[in-house]
């Protein structure tokens, strides 16, 4: 890959039906680059719970992922309503998800510290009341290539 | 543990996986929370449960498991099984509860594969 690619996707806030549209996209064009079965499993739980978690926190909002010949850049932009303490939200189990996202399979609070492990290296950037930007990095080992 | 010897001690429907009816699994994990089986599962190709929404074949998907299997006669929607077949997920739907299920199959040699 000389030159990055870029793909673009909105997520829908207001289905969850569709949650998680965005990543078996990404899962779809990174099969299709021939990337190994580990990176692209890899990044695909990272954006998958990213994106559960645009949907079920913060109204929807976009993913960006970039791809070069060292890894995958997963930036995910919400403007819900922010995360007022980021350790604690870091934490296995801690949840703020009502009992219907709960009813649907989701809400165990795993999913950022699933993220984190998942990827390289994760950074939040965010703002109470303005949004919340989560950009995720998975670089591709050469062992793999 | 060919996915065809799951449907027939399960007495499942196979809705959709014909095609793959003959592919071997090496493990199984059974689960209605999703989070959890992003967080826990490594390397199982089956996932047994009673919850039916489209994350469900979206989650099996991203950890690339093979055959989906609902439990307790809960019938996935017709978009649900496209969607799965369209990624080459076998879809089976048994009457079983899912700790008869998870028992039989632990019972029939399909393990619990490697955890986080
Ligand atoms: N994009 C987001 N916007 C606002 N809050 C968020 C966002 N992502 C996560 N959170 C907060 O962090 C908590 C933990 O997230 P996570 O580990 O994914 O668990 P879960 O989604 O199961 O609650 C959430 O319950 C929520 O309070
Ligand atoms: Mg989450």
């Amino acid at each position: 890959m000389a030159e990055t690619l870029k793909f673009h996707y909105d997520v829908d806030g207001d289905n969850f039906t569709s949650a998680g549209a965005a990543s078996v996209e990404v899962k779809r064009k990174l099969r299709q680059l021939g990337l190994d079965a580990e990176t692209i499993r890899r990044v695909s739980i990272a954006m998958y719970e990213g994106e559960i978690n645009m949907v079920v926190h913060a109204r929807g909002g976009s993913a960006d992922v970039y791809v070069d010949k060292d890894g995958i850049t997963i930036i995910l932009a919400d403007r819900g309503p922010g995360i007022p303490d980021i350790d604690l939200a870091m934490q296995e189990g801690y949840s703020t998800a009502p009992d219907n996202i709960r009813a649907l399979g989701f809400g165990a609070g795993m999913g950022l510290p699933n993220m984190k492990r998942y990827t390289d290296e994760m950074k939040i950037d965010t703002v109470l009341g303005q949004g919340t930007t989560v950009t995720m990095k998975v670089f591709i080992h050469p062992a793999n290539v | 543990m060919k996915i065809r010897e799951i449907a027939s001690l399960l007495g499942a429907d196979v809705l959709c996986g014909e095609q793959m009816l003959d592919d071997e699994v090496q493990s199984a994990c059974g689960s209605d929370m999703m989070s959890d089986v992003l967080a826990f599962v490594k390397d199982q190709g089956v996932l047994v449960t009673g919850l039916v929404n489209p994350q469900v074949i979206r989650t099996a998907m991203m950890m690339d498991m093979r055959c989906v299997v609902f439990v307790r006669s809960k019938r996935p929607t017709p978009e649900m099984v496209d969607l799965a077949q369209e990624h080459n997920i076998a879809v089976l739907a048994s009457t079983s509860r899912m700790y008869e299920a998870c028992g039989k199959l632990y019972a029939g040699g399909l393990g619990n594969g490697v955890c986080r």
